[in-house]
């Protein structure tokens, strides 16, 4: 589509613990050009949000180590020094997080949180600045901007709150905005607005998202492409279309089944995956979703590979079922009701 | 903002008339009962019964408890309070001290807090290393040392010739007499003082800043691409000298309300705390009440103020 | 290859079944105190001060043997006129003064001897009465650890108390006591306890029924829990308050618990790691301030001493016999950073990231 700006090569991050070392991405890969929007979804534990963390360089500390590449422009930033990475922050890779109330500090007003993260790469006067930063909230949607600008934290209410971290994060035009589970502690009316708000913003400053989240109804409607997580290895990826009417994963078909969903019959209870997600540090040998997949057999011990199955090259998966077998189930395993016998 | 000022000043007078209420209650009531008449109390040890016969008379131990009460507020305000054992008008001792009072409280104010949140950083961002176990330590060890134990013993090995003869030997010089000589005989008493504070702030300083350091808006701040020194200054500094700066304002109204009793004793400072001291060596009542009673109302003030300070530092505690 | 019947049941069972190996380790649960035990158990600093802590004890408990057997003489037995060999030499106890540095000494009593008058006087006999400083030491010191001890027992009864009654039923109970924290709040704690102790030292305490006479250890330790109740109970209270709003609280009263039930089952075990953390750290600070007022003459009365008594009265004597006053301050010292060490290990245990924290 347009340039690529990020790719990301067979990435290991492991954490070094008093109980072991923690292997919290196994091997993901993924690519991000301009004006993508790209999907990360897993549960908590899947090692999502270390993943883009690592891109921000957050996650670098003494007990941690990393593998593989992270190519930004050319660069690894894998590689480059902690000096070099604040430049690269806010300038070229903005982020936004989970909680919009905790992620700004409450002691300063929002005009200054903005104008704080402008100065901090560019060299304009306060003045500028300021001013910039009431186009930044005119543009994320905040009403009466000039004298919100003044506001503190506290006084925005959480939506508010959001797009004033959009804001910041937008604020030096960088080239890819990470949302790391963006509307997780929102409203549900108001996740759409802040889903609408990221997809338009893309468009209007020519960037790329990497949108994270547990939640595949948030990244149905924006991602052009989606990786599914689990364990801390890519398990499925596809585009969103082909994700959504061809999943191959029963890891997959449960996220999606536990959609609660108008247009089919409601089943008995709603619908979950039992179990839980395995530990990171001791992780059972073949594939790491076999304790919990109700369709396992015995070739799961062995790990699969991240292989394309279907007739969509892009498709991806980590899966031994045969494709019809999985077409055959499929439909019950998401709908929750009873199967056909094999 | 003004309702709140409001608001605060009626609770701190309430909370001062209270104050007197238990003055009353811990001189007159409490000890009441046994050998010793509440009137014999107040005369001191050399008192005559004749004296005793005044005594009771002037301050109505023979009229129900609200005539007491009465009379006691009224010695406390129109400078009648007198101590019978000395002769001497209570208010005017303190007021005498008080220089001395202050000069110890401030100097020694000033250096807690300025080494205390330096060692609290140190320690924080060298946190698990050597020099942060060796500040602990010393932190440690500073706040199990009783002052007034610390005084005695600096004071013997640094001014009364135990190692030195150095420093001073206690007394206070007024600053109006020469300041060099009053900044040498309080240099002493400052560091004691200031030893027991500065372990304390140090650790309270060290355990908010580590704490806030795995804070959200911390994240976010490095994820705009801040330097780690501006990072550490106005985002974590700023958060975690919050409750520090509300500890350091209680803890100065507390000595200058009478904490720094021990050390104005021990160095012979002749403040308003060494003449609470002097009188409780000889049961002398009316001073204490008088130092007592000034003492909580000073504190009650300063936390209205430090209140108010707080507000401008914590824009959440604001009332909109 | 076959494949199963699929089911829609997704279970914990499928793997072992097929495979007859064992899934990854099980998930033990371990309850909280558990591990904090095992993070206290590998903290050998805090072992080591607990340690210190218990000998300081038992070397008081165990005073009169030390008065009878090593240096035998009474805490309070008078020696002036008495003549000890040290080292081989007669030294009198009690000597006569003299100008010594330029000051007019009265009498003075005999140095540290260091076990070279076989036992007697080894850290001096204190002036002008000529008692084993040594002896005095260990009394003081159990009177020191009984107030210490037994003002932080009562103090944190009452506050415990206190706090689950405010927390609870919050409402006018909670304003009330509230208040009743915030006033003496106002209070310098020092002042306060000067106030209580010598207006309480002349007579007494005569009220509700209880007679305590003045010269009682019962004075001290009595002002000492009642000065310190809100600094223990305030925290407290908002532990409380906050394990109010949990949800098993208001399940436990939803079935009909009572509210002393509920205090004691659900509340109580949970502010149980602050309240023995506060514990420990309150006896250190109350044993410094019992010296403190003892030393200011508010505290323990002569002719009963405590360490601080026993630094009051051995200043006189600080430019001749520094040991006097040196060595109960080693004393506290000592005992004071010993409970604070192994207060600090037992916070890290109990919460690695508590904010329990006495204010002074």
């Amino acid at each position: 589509m347009g340039e690529r700006l990020l790719d990301v090569n067979d990435l290991h991050v492991h954490f070094a613990t008093e109980d072991g070392v923690v292997r919290a991405v196994d091997g993901v890969s993924f690519e991000l050009e301009r004006g993508d929007v790209f999907g990360i979804v897993g549960e908590s534990g899947s090692g999502k949000s270390v993943t883009a963390m690592t891109l921000m360089g957050l996650t670098r500390g003494v007990n941690a180590h990393f593998e593989g590449e992270v190519m930004y422009k050319g660069k690894d930033l894998l590689n480059i020094s902690e000096r070099e990475f604040q430049d690269y922050r806010g300038a070229e890779i903005g982020m936004i997080f989970q909680d919009p109330m905790t992620s700004l500090n409450p002691v300063y007003r929002i005009g200054d949180q903005i104008v704080e993260a402008i100065r901090a790469h560019e060299g304009v006067d306060r003045r500028t600045a300021q001013r910039r930063a009431v186009e930044l909230l005119r543009q994320v949607g905040i009403p009466n901007p000039e004298s919100r600008v003044d506001d503190f934290p506290h006084q925005f209410s959480g939506g508010m709150r959001q797009r004033a971290m959009i804001a910041i994060a937008l604020s030096c035009n960088p080239d890819i905005l990470i949302a790391d589970e963006p509307t997780t502690a929102l409203d549900v009316t108001i996740q759409a607005q802040i889903i609408e708000l990221i997809s338009r913003l893309k468009d209007d400053f020519n960037s790329a998202v990497i949108l994270i989240t547990h939640d595949l109804g948030v990244v149905a409607d924006i991602a052009d492409d989606i990786i599914v997580m689990y364990a801390g290895r890519v398990v499925e990826r596809a585009a969103t279309r082909e994700l959504f009417y061809n999943p191959q994963m029963p890891y997959t078909w449960g996220l999606l089944g536990s959609i609660p969903r108008l247009d089919r019959p409601r089943p008995e209870r709603l619908h979950s995956i039992k179990g839980a997600p395995p530990s990171l540090i001791n992780m059972p040998p073949g594939c790491k979703f076999r304790p919990r997949c109700p369709h396992a057999f015995e070739k799961c011990t062995q790990e699969p590979q991240l292989e394309n199955h279907v007739e969509s090259a892009a498709h991806l998966d980590r899966c031994w079922l045969d494709t019809d077998y999985k077409r055959a189930h499929r439909d019950a395993t998401i709908s929750g009701g009873h199967t056909e016998a094999a | 903002m003004l309702a709140f000022l409001v608001r605060r000043a009626i609770g701190a007078v309430l909370v001062c008339a209270a104050v007197t209420f238990i003055v009353f209650l811990i001189f007159i009531v409490v000890p009441g009962g046994g050998p010793y008449g509440t009137a014999e109390r107040i005369a001191g040890k050399n008192a005559t019964t004749q004296n005793i016969i005044n005594i009771e008379h002037q301050w109505a131990f023979d009229r129900p408890f609200y005539v007491q009460y009465w009379r006691m507020m009224k010695k406390m305000f129109d400078g009648s309070l007198v101590s019978y054992t000395s002769q001497q008008n209570v208010v005017s001792q303190i007021v005498q001290g008080m220089p001395a009072t202050f000069s110890l409280t401030i100097g020694a104010g000033v250096i807690w807090l300025f080494f205390g949140i330096c060692v609290g950083v140190i320690s924080a961002l060298t946190a698990g290393r050597l020099s942060d176990r060796v500040i602990t330590v010393l932190a440690l060890i500073g706040i199990s040392m009783p002052v007034f134990w610390l005084g005695l013993v600096a004071r013997y090995y640094l001014a009364e010739g135990g190692f030195i003869t150095f420093f001073p030997d206690g007394e206070y010089v007024p600053f109006t007499n020469s300041p060099t000589a009053w900044f040498a005989h309080l240099i002493l008493p400052w560091l004691v003082l200031a030893v027991l504070f500065i372990g304390f702030y140090g650790r309270v300083l060290r355990g908010n800043i580590l704490d806030t350091v795995n804070e959200d808006f911390v994240r976010t701040a490095k994820a705009k691409g801040l330097t780690p020194r501006r990072i550490l200054i106005r985002h974590v500094l700023r958060t975690s000298l919050i409750p520090v700066v509300t500890l350091f304002g209680l803890d100065f109204a507390s000595v200058l309300g009478g904490g720094a009793i021990l050390t104005e004793t021990v160095f012979d400072l002749h403040g308003v705390g060494q003449y609470a001291a002097q009188s409780i060596n000889n049961f002398d009542l009316p001073p204490i009440m008088g130092v007592t009673m000034y003492g909580a109302f000073f504190i009650v003030v300063f936390s209205v103020i430090v209140d108010l300070f707080y507000a401008y530092l914590d824009p959440r505690i604001r009332p909109t | 290859m076959s494949q199963r019947a699929g089911g829609t049941e997704f279970t914990l069972d499928t793997a072992a079944e097929l495979a007859g190996e064992t899934v990854a380790a099980e998930i033990r649960g371990r309850s909280p105190w558990y591990l904090a035990w095992r993070r206290l158990r590998r903290n050998y600093v805090a072992f080591f001060f607990l340690l210190i802590f218990l000998l300081v004890i038992v070397a008081c408990a165990l005073a009169p043997l030390y008065a009878s057997h090593v240096a035998h003489s009474g805490p309070d037995a008078n020696h002036i006129l008495e003549t000890v060999k040290v080292n081989g030499h007669p030294v009198q106890v009690v000597s006569k003064g003299g100008v010594i540095n330029g000051k007019l000494v009265p009498s003075l009593p005999i140095g540290p001897t260091w076990f070279g008058g076989g036992g007697k006087f080894v850290l001096g006999a204190d002036g002008p009465n000529g008692r084993d400083e040594a002896v005095r030491l260990l009394y003081g010191g159990r009177n020191s650890l009984i107030v210490g001890i037994g003002s932080s027992a009562i103090c944190v009864f009452f506050a415990v108390v206190l706090a689950l009654l405010a927390g609870y039923f919050r409402g006018w109970i909670d304003f009330v006591i509230t208040r009743f924290f915030d006033l003496f709040y106002a209070f310098p704690v020092v002042l306060l306890g000067i106030a209580l102790g010598s207006a309480l030292a002349i007579n007494g305490f005569h009220h509700f029924g209880i007679s305590v006479q003045p010269g009682s250890l019962w004075i001290p330790t009595l002002v000492i829990s009642y000065v310190l109740v809100p600094y223990v109970g305030r925290p407290l209270r908002g532990q409380v308050l906050s394990l109010r709003e949990k949800e098993f609280v208001e399940a436990a009263i939803a079935q009909g618990a009572s509210p002393l039930r509920v205090m004691f089952s659900e509340l109580l075990p949970n502010l149980a790691s602050s309240v023995l953390v506060f514990f420990t750290l309150i006896i250190a600070n109350n044993i410094v301030l019992e010296a403190a007022l003892s030393f200011l003459g508010a505290g323990v009365q002569p002719p009963t001493s405590s360490w601080g008594t026993l630094i009051s009265t051995g200043r006189d004597f600080i430019v001749t016999r520094p040991w006097l006053s040196l060595a109960p301050g080693i004393a506290i010292v000592l005992t004071v950073l010993s409970l604070n060490v192994f207060g600090d290990g037992l916070r890290d245990a109990l919460d690695p990231r508590a904010k329990v924290k006495v204010q002074h």
